[in-house]
């Protein structure tokens, strides 16, 4: 059961080869045997999975016809969920329950699926290795000297050891797109504004978009079906019209424009990668793409614009951590500034504290000026790249990451060569287009993530060229070792 | 040497919404504490804040009441700094970009004169919970209910002169924000408060001096004092040869003196910037228009149409129309009495002071309008006299019902019938005849003098009931008769 799409469950279920609680216990089990190895879930809800299992049988014997009603899915640990912990990744948020549902996780709830447990992700979704977890690193299982990516890695390697047959995911700066690239997956980022932060706690507000990791596209356009909605609760939620994002997954490619940015081609990009990425290329041309080089010339400015506007946006974000009213407070406060100090030292680990500072430091009084509006005036030239790029091509295909899976540790001591892994996603959200990375082969047994990006609100193009890759290709099939 | 105080005021007024700024929990005073604060107000992690149209309507009204710009585009944004009750660690508000710009409004000055005074900008934003220090052995208790109050700041330009031009002033936004229905004012409960900055200098000087800030001033009255007793210490500080050090002071109304709260080595920096979890709010023209054709007859507007509907005096309109109530009350008594100048000094001076000396606001005072209409009414057509008319006036505000009933039931009618008070009149002339005679014998013109003591006994016997016009005629024509 565990090797099959969301597409083959959902046929499965209907044709009742098996039930929801048939599969949810295969699951369950495969959990137990297996995640030791992985770390890829922080908290498995394994009484709560059976009894919505057990409703959702209910629910497709009384003929509901919601695709996901019964299939197991996991959901990134920084999404709130009533009476079930959110850690987010920290000790900070060790002992959290909140009395509310993330508006996704709700979606998912009323689609009828079945939430296996909560998974592991870098500490407040601040990293790129899943290595800055309060619960310990996540084991690429691809390779478990490697790490799965991040901050969404313990979403990745629980859909890439098929401990989950998709995963809900967030992204900031690239954290749903390079552990689908480094776990070879298909990773969704949509729209910023199509999916609603309601109950996904914040990191850089302005950056933050939930999203999806499955195995194929197809199952990125079922989840998304239940994911997307306008939100009255989230201010920034847009309210676009919804479709049915599987409608234009048969759809051809000719005629279909792709840009190549050569930015996404220069220095830093491993070789192989980069070849892997041109026999892409080919691979469209032969559905009968065009593909075109294009220019975003101010490419090499959005990592350093990311790491203003982000940790700005999470320095005050994280305020809210004080000890004073849930989470982490330190034992026996001598005064307020020792309950704030120790409470907060105590409550966040090392990346986290990194970026607060960074943010602190670049909105203070004297600094304000040169970064964080500086970073704006970047952030709207990035922007105007993409406009003016998509006045010529519908998509814009690039990698997704420089490099395949590297191994622990290997850039934990050095965190301006971690935030490069970032370096092809960043734009992306600087901008707020969607994105998605599909496998596109393998470098040294180790998966390569090819990245495209869709104009604003065109998530089923996007889908329908990363699913007419698939089609054409069976990188996307392959699994990781001692996994089926 | 010549000093002239310099004071700009920052007014913070809680909108009267029935929902927070940001979520949907009530803004209700008194509730039980942290009853009214939800998820979003405990700033729990993954909540995120929906602006509250009807905040900003409010502050359109506020800004189109000052004769203000209204920021057609505004933007909130975070100020940040770590307080118990303040649960995100920021608070949300607009700086570069308020809802209001600058305006201007005329203040009455005691001497008659009006002066203008410029609004700076008025802007939004969200206020803190209460950090409780007592009963709670050396802890403090956090109070969220008042935390995410949508409130309006009011900050004007450094243009009054005097602790009495800022009263003025305040009062001047204290009877707008009535007025507009926006605020229900409550200095006591907080819902308007006060920080004046204050300086001074040297007549004629055109730089301004180092300034004070007080904060959180609560009534009227304790920023008069408390402006008066900084402007005091100011110029002694400077004429003893020192300087005012920019600080934020604190008023003690106990020992009436302000003292310094922070000192300004620790400035605090607030690292503010536009909140990403709220987009910009654009208002169109559409929008406020709609609002401006809704507005209220503003104080000002009211006072013109009493002076020239009512015939008052300039003065009795700008009081009468200070507040809103009192305007209202006193309009809907000169309707239905027919007499405005009477209602004018009914309200004005029996009823004010009847509230002055009960500490009553007139919404709880048992005395209606339509009541004190039918009280005026009476003595008119001569039911009561005037005099009558304050007993049964005290008797109504002892709630014991309306005039026409007290008057029946106290047997206080005007004893107009002829006969009745003929026989009074020959009871007196009766039992004083040697009074009788020094009036007969005196001078014609000391007589009008010496009738008051016939009339005087006359009004006793009837305990004030008898018609004083028809005593007096039957009175003369009897001592004459004599």
């Amino acid at each position: 059961m565990h090797t099959k799409t969301i597409a083959q469950l959902i046929e499965g279920l209907r044709s009742k080869e098996f039930s929801s609680v048939e599969l949810t216990r295969h699951y369950l089990q495969r959990i137990k045997e297996r995640d030791g190895t992985y770390n890829s879930y922080i908290t498995v809800t394994e009484e709560a999975a059976l009894a919505q299992a057990e409703a959702a049988d209910q629910r497709l014997a009384a003929g509901d016809d919601n695709p996901l009603c019964g299939i197991p899915i996991a959901h990134k640990d920084i999404f709130c969920t009533t009476g079930i912990r959110t850690s987010c990744g920290s000790k900070m948020l060790d002992n959290f329950i909140a009395p509310y549902d993330a508006t996704i996780v709700e979606n998912y709830q009323k689609a009828g699926a079945v939430m296996l447990g909560k998974t592991n992700m870098d500490e407040f979704a601040m990293g790129s290795s899943n290595e800055t977890s309060y619960y310990g690193p996540v084991k690429n299982p691809w390779n478990t000297n490697c790490v799965p990516g991040g901050s969404s890695g313990g979403s990745a390697a629980a859909v890439a050891a098929l401990l989950a047959p998709a995963a809900t995911a967030s992204d900031t700066g690239g954290s749903i797109r390079q552990p689908a690239a480094l776990c070879n997956l298909t990773g969704l980022k949509p729209t910023y504004g199509r999916v609603s932060r309601w109950g996904m706690i914040a990191f850089a507000s302005s950056l933050d978009q939930a999203g999806t990791l499955t195995r194929t596209a197809e199952d990125s356009a079922i989840m998304l079906n239940a994911m997307a909605s306008f939100d009255a609760k989230d201010s920034t939620c847009v309210d676009e019209p919804l479709e049915d994002y599987t409608a234009k997954l048969g759809d051809s490619l000719q005629g279909l424009t792709i840009g190549i940015p050569e930015e996404y081609f220069g220095e830093g990009l491993n070789p192989q990668t980069a070849e892997r990425v041109q026999a892409a290329i080919k691979v469209y041309e032969s559905l009968g793409a065009t593909t075109k080089s294009i220019s975003l010339p101010h490419t090499h400015l959005a990592v350093p614009a990311y790491y203003v506007i982000a940790p700005a946006e999470c320095s005050a974000n994280l305020s809210r951590f004080d000890g004073v009213r849930y989470g982490h407070r330190c034992d026996d406060p001598k005064d307020l500034a020792d309950l704030y100090k120790r409470s907060r030292g105590e409550g966040f680990g090392d990346e986290v504290k990194r970026r607060i500072l960074v943010g602190t430091y670049a909105l203070s009084a004297g600094y304000y000026d040169a970064y964080y509006n500086k970073a704006q005036q970047v952030r709207r030239l990035i922007k105007q790249d993409f406009v003016d790029a998509f006045n010529q091509v519908d998509v814009v295909l690039g990698p997704t990451s420089p490099s395949p899976a590297f191994e622990f540790g290997a850039k934990s001591d050095d965190p301006v060569a971690m935030y490069l892994e970032d370096i092809y996603t960043i734009a992306t959200n600087l901008a707020g287009l969607p994105g998605l990375s599909i496998p596109c082969g393998m470098v040294d047994n180790k998966p390569v993530g090819l990245q495209l990006i869709g104009n604003y609100f065109a998530e089923s193009k996007l889908l329908n060229v990363a699913h007419q890759f698939q089609l054409a290709t069976d990188f996307h099939q392959q699994l990781a070792p001692e996994t089926a | 040497m010549e000093w002239e105080t310099v004071i700009g005021l920052e007014i913070h007024v809680q909108l009267s919404t029935q929902s927070k700024i940001f979520s949907g929990a009530s803004t209700a005073f008194g509730a039980a504490p942290n009853s009214q604060a939800c998820a979003i107000d405990l700033a729990m992690p993954g909540t995120l804040p929906v602006a509250n149209e009807q905040a900003f309507r409010f502050a359109v009204m506020f800004g189109l009441a000052m004769n203000a710009e209204i920021g057609k585009r505004s933007v909130f944004e975070r100020k940040n700094y770590f307080y118990p009750d303040l649960p995100k660690g920021y608070q949300t508000t607009q700086l570069e970009e308020p809802i209001v710009g600058p305006g201007v409004i005329d203040i009455e000055l005691e001497n008659g004169e009006t002066k203008s005074i410029r609004l700076h900008h008025a802007h939004l934003e969200e206020d803190a919970g209460k950090s409780l220090h007592e009963d709670y052995q050396g802890m403090s208790g956090i109070d969220l209910n008042r935390a995410g109050t949508p409130l309006i700041e009011i900050v004007s330009e450094p243009d009054m002169r005097s602790a009495e031009e800022a009263v003025a002033y305040l009062k001047k936004i204290h009877s707008i924000i009535t007025y507009l229905g926006i605020s229900d004012g409550e200095m006591s409960q907080g819902s308007m408060r006060c920080d004046a900055n204050v300086s001074v200098r040297l007549k004629g000087e055109e730089e301004y001096g180092t300034r004070c800030e007080i904060k959180n001033i609560n009534s009227f009255k304790f920023v008069e004092k408390a402006i008066n007793v900084e402007v005091e210490r100011q110029i002694d500080l400077i004429e003893d040869g020192g300087k005012v050090v920019q600080e934020t002071r604190l008023y003690d109304a106990d020992k009436n003196e302000t003292r310094s709260m922070r000192s300004k080595e620790v400035a605090n920096d607030y690292r503010y910037f536009p909140c990403p979890d709220l987009l910009p709010v654009i208002l169109d023209d559409d929008y406020i228009a709609e609002i401006k054709s809704k507005l209220p007859e503003l104080p000002d507007a009211k006072r013109d149409r009493f002076v020239s509907d009512y015939g008052l005096s300039s003065y009795d309109a700008t009081v009468l129309t200070a507040e809103r109530a009192t305007a209202d009350y006193f309009e809907s008594v000169a309707k239905t009495s027919g007499e405005p100048k009477l209602a004018a000094n009914w309200v004005m001076v029996d009823l004010a002071a009847y509230l002055n000396k009960s500490e009553q606001k007139l919404a709880d005072c048992p005395v209606s309008a339509k009541h004190l209409a039918q009280l005026i009414a009476r003595i008119k057509d001569g039911t009561i006299s005037g005099k009558i008319a304050k007993q049964v006036f005290e008797a109504m505000t002892n709630g014991e019902g309306d005039p026409d009933s007290i008057i029946e039931k106290r047997g206080l009618k005007q004893v107009s019938d002829t006969g009745a008070i003929e026989k009074m009149v020959d009871e007196v002339i009766a039992n004083n005849q040697a009074q009788v005679d020094n009036y007969k014998n005196a001078d014609e013109k000391k007589r009008p003098k010496m009738l008051g003591f016939f009339v005087g006994q006359i009004m006793k016997a009837s305990k004030g009931q008898a018609n004083p016009q028809a005593v007096n005629e039957i009175l003369l024509k009897k001592l004459n008769e004599q």
